[in-house]
């Protein structure tokens, strides 16, 4: 009985936890990491580009809500993501136009390009603060809890309660559909494989008639849709708020790089290593051991490798680790 | 004279506006963004020296800045003798201990040759190292931060002035980039930015958690000034009478002796905010020419035409026997070491060290835009970069509350769509930021002061 309340007590503070917040990184990580293969550069914007996109999900959340428009025990936001995703395509492609082609044409080096992505930064931050303000908002509704942890009890008899709120499946449902469909894409359509090639060498690419236009249009209609549904994601699960997201950038960076930078599905993997390690390492695990080892040796200090105060640096940690002996990741990136 | 004509018109033109705002908002005004302004300015030329001079992206500039003002805490606070007496042995000796790690690392890698086996012995230190430390440092980290919580809880610094800081600051900065320099750059230009933004990110993590060193997010408050306090000032005579001088004709227009009296009180009050201020300018103005200096003459040295080489062609300047990686480190090292100093005349200047104030967006992307803007590989473009940079910063919300009214015109005061735009004025400084930015980027790629090469 000991050990499931054990296992139990790991399954709902660091497993489901975990695995939601890896998702939601994920498809941050793995519009990055394509952003780094096709366009070739570190994608400042990619915190605000999620932001902007959670924005006007949020706006039309509201819109629908005052018309009365709602899904019942699922989120209003759900229906509100494909207009979030028109808008934001709208604005990357506007931004493409207007700024990133010019340095495209003209073959600046990868950082003139990333500098550029800083400047895009601070514009996108400025428009979200302007419309939406800086604070910190929640737009959920809908059923909050699949599983309290009251009803498990009760259910199983065990000491320890399992919480599963219905964010955390949507999130782990709706990032396997997404990733699935993108893979799919990359891997099986003619469009996907061109972009594969153009990731590849795209000299090459171009000698076999490979339109590097349209190849970059759909890097940034696919980075345009991850980025609002990650957005989102992460904003039902926790709440909305514009600097978050900017320094959600940051870990999400940390699983690109960590994946192998170039690579999606490296990506993808990524964000589950940074988030399972940044629970992993902060949790306290003393309750469990209790669980686990006789009364006589039960330990009494907290049992943590590090305090939560360090959740960034761990993965953080791990970046530069993995930076010194794979510099290519570990899933070794520019392959796509 | 005429070929510098574009350096000096510049100038000219950044310290008009500073005395414009002198004249329209007000004095103190003036001399804080001016002082800003300075503080601005070293931090860019520690940026230039290191993506100027050499091409290194080094996004971690927010993690040097926090190690300068921490070395302000360090330098000027008083020892805390009840924490030392607690804490202090275990925390010496752990000291000692990291220093154990760090060479029995040093020798394992010296001695063994890379292999399976080494990478694991390496693992094994540092893991039973942190073991180690965790049991020696947590009872002294508890017992510390018990003493007296809410004015100390923490070590406290070595009593001494806090212009030493600067120096220190330095020295502080320059270690951290050592050891940065070490492990990552090998990298290519983007993951260097990238790691050295994460790397920034854990150093601002420690500052802000590790409450025995720096008392975190409890903030360390009342830093001793190297100027004097206005307070004290006020009662001074000498600085009276040379505040009755300096307003002589105002005060002679009175003829009241009580209301003389009163206005020369008055001024006295003004006069000390604005005394101190210049004050704190003529330290900085001091620093800022001394690195100008030092920074032109490398510039132009032997030394600064390797730099440029190893820019432009790392692989020619490898084959002529240049030592890149070494060189890269070095300037890796003097760069933040700059960005060190700034740190600690910004604390010292602020008087309080705010470890949850340091941000990413503020210390290492607002320098970068300046870095920009200004002209990289130029000196004087950078600290002109800092300067216009800074004073659109700040003034960026007087610029947008007026275009905001002028284009809402026609709009009532109670119109919803103004009322949010105004209440929004202070993230208009993001937008103006970034389309600056852009533009700049677009349409004058070297800055507004390009690099100049001198050939002889």
């Amino acid at each position: 009985m000991d050990f499931i309340n054990a296992i139990v007590l790991l399954l709902n503070y660091i497993f489901v936890p975990a695995l939601s917040y890896g998702s939601q990184l994920a498809l941050g990580a793995i519009f990055v990491s394509l952003i780094y293969g096709i366009l070739r550069f570190a994608y400042f914007t990619a915190g605000d580009l999620m932001s902007f996109g959670t924005m006007f999900t949020i706006l039309f959340t509201w819109y629908f809500q005052s018309l009365g428009i709602s899904l019942g025990i699922f989120p209003t936001a759900l229906i509100a993501i494909p207009f979030g995703i028109v808008v934001t395509i709208f604005y990357v492609l506007i931004k493409d136009k207007l700024v990133f082609s010019y340095y495209r044409f003209k073959k600046s080096p990868p950082v003139m390009l990333a500098m550029v992505s800083i400047g895009t930064m601070f514009v996108t931050q400025a428009i979200v603060r302007i419309i939406i303000g800086p604070f910190d908002r929640r737009f959920f509704d809908g059923e909050k809890f699949i599983l309290k942890a009251n009803e498990f009890k009760e259910m199983t008899g065990l000491n320890e309660g399992l919480t599963i709120k219905s964010t955390q499946v949507i999130t782990l449902f709706v990032t396997i559909v997404v990733v699935s469909i993108l893979f799919w894409f990359l891997n099986k359509t003619k469009t996907g494989k061109s972009m594969r090639a153009y990731s590849d060498n795209e000299d090459l690419a171009l000698l076999s008639g490979i339109d590097p236009k349209k190849v970059v249009m759909i890097t940034w209609i696919i980075a345009a849709i991850l980025a609002t549904i990650g957005g989102t994601l992460y904003g039902l699960d926790k709440s909305f708020k514009p600097f978050t997201y900017f320094n959600n950038m940051l870990p999400i960076f940390a699983a690109a790089i960590v994946g192998g930078i170039g690579n999606p599905f490296g990506a993808f993997l990524g964000g589950y290593v940074i988030a399972f390690s940044e629970i992993l390492v902060t949790y306290a695990y003393r309750k469990f051991f209790i669980y686990l080892l006789p009364e006589s040796i039960e330990p009494d200090s907290l049992l943590q490798l590090l305090s939560t105060d360090y959740k960034f640096a761990v993965s953080f940690s791990i970046l530069v680790v993995v930076l010194l002996f794979r510099p290519s990741g570990i899933f070794k990136g520019k392959v796509l | 004279m005429r070929k510098n004509l574009d350096v000096i018109s510049a100038y000219a033109i950044m310290f008009g506006l500073i005395i414009v705002v002198g004249f329209l908002q007000s004095w103190s005004i003036a001399l804080s963004i001016l002082c800003f302004c300075l503080i601005s300015a070293v931090m860019t030329m520690g940026a230039n020296i290191q993506w100027g001079y050499a091409g290194l992206i080094n996004f971690g500039i927010m993690g040097y800045t926090a190690l300068g003002g921490l070395a302000a805490v360090l330098v000027s606070v008083p020892p805390v003798k009840e924490a030392w007496q607690v804490g202090g042995f275990n925390m010496i000796l752990c000291a000692l201990l990291i220093a154990l790690m760090v060479f029995s690392v040093r020798f394992i890698i010296k001695k063994y040759n890379k292999s399976k086996k080494r990478n694991y012995g390496i693992a094994l230190v540092i893991i039973m190292g942190l073991i180690l430390l965790r049991l020696i440092s947590g009872p002294a980290i508890e017992s510390i931060e018990a003493v007296n919580p809410a004015t100390t809880g923490f070590l406290g610094g070595m009593g001494f002035p806090i212009l030493f800081s600067w120096i220190v600051g330095a020295f502080f900065a320059g270690a951290l980039a050592y050891v940065i320099g070490k492990i990552a750059l090998g990298l290519r230009a983007d993951y260097l930015a990238i790691a050295t933004l994460l790397i920034s990110e854990i150093v601002i993590a420690v500052v802000k958690h590790e409450d025995w060193l720096s008392r975190g997010v409890k903030n360390v408050i009342g830093l001793k000034r190297p100027v004097p306090y206005e307070i004290d000032l006020q009662t001074k005579e000498w600085f009276i009478n040379l505040v009755a001088k300096f307003n002589q004709g105002t005060l002679n227009l009175i003829t009241d002796a009580l209301a003389k009296e009163q206005m020369l009180k008055q001024l006295v009050i003004e006069g000390s905010t604005v005394f101190v201020k210049l004050c704190f300018v003529g330290l900085f103005s001091i620093v800022v020419i001394i690195l100008l200096i030092i920074t032109q003459k490398a510039l132009y040295s032997p030394w600064g035409r390797m730099m440029r080489a190893i820019r432009d062609n790392e692989e020619a300047a490898n084959a002529m026997g240049k030592n890149v990686v070494k060189q890269h480190l070095l300037i890796f090292v003097l760069g933040s070491a700059i960005v060190g100093i700034a740190g600690a005349m910004m604390v010292t200047y602020d008087g309080l060290f705010t470890p949850g104030s340091y941000r990413p967006m503020r210390y290492t992307f607002l320098i970068w835009v300046m870095v920009i803007v200004g002209g990289s590989g130029n000196n004087f473009g950078a600290v002109l970069g800092g300067f216009a940079v800074w004073f659109l910063w700040i003034e960026a919300a007087p610029i947008a509350l007026f275009l905001i009214n002028f284009f809402t015109s026609g709009l009532a005061e109670t119109n919803a769509l103004k009322v949010h735009l105004i209440e929004s004025i202070p993230y208009f400084r993001y937008l103006m930021m970034g389309i600056g930015l852009l533009l700049i980027m677009r349409y004058r790629p070297k800055g507004i002061l390009p690099e100049k090469i001198k050939h002889v």
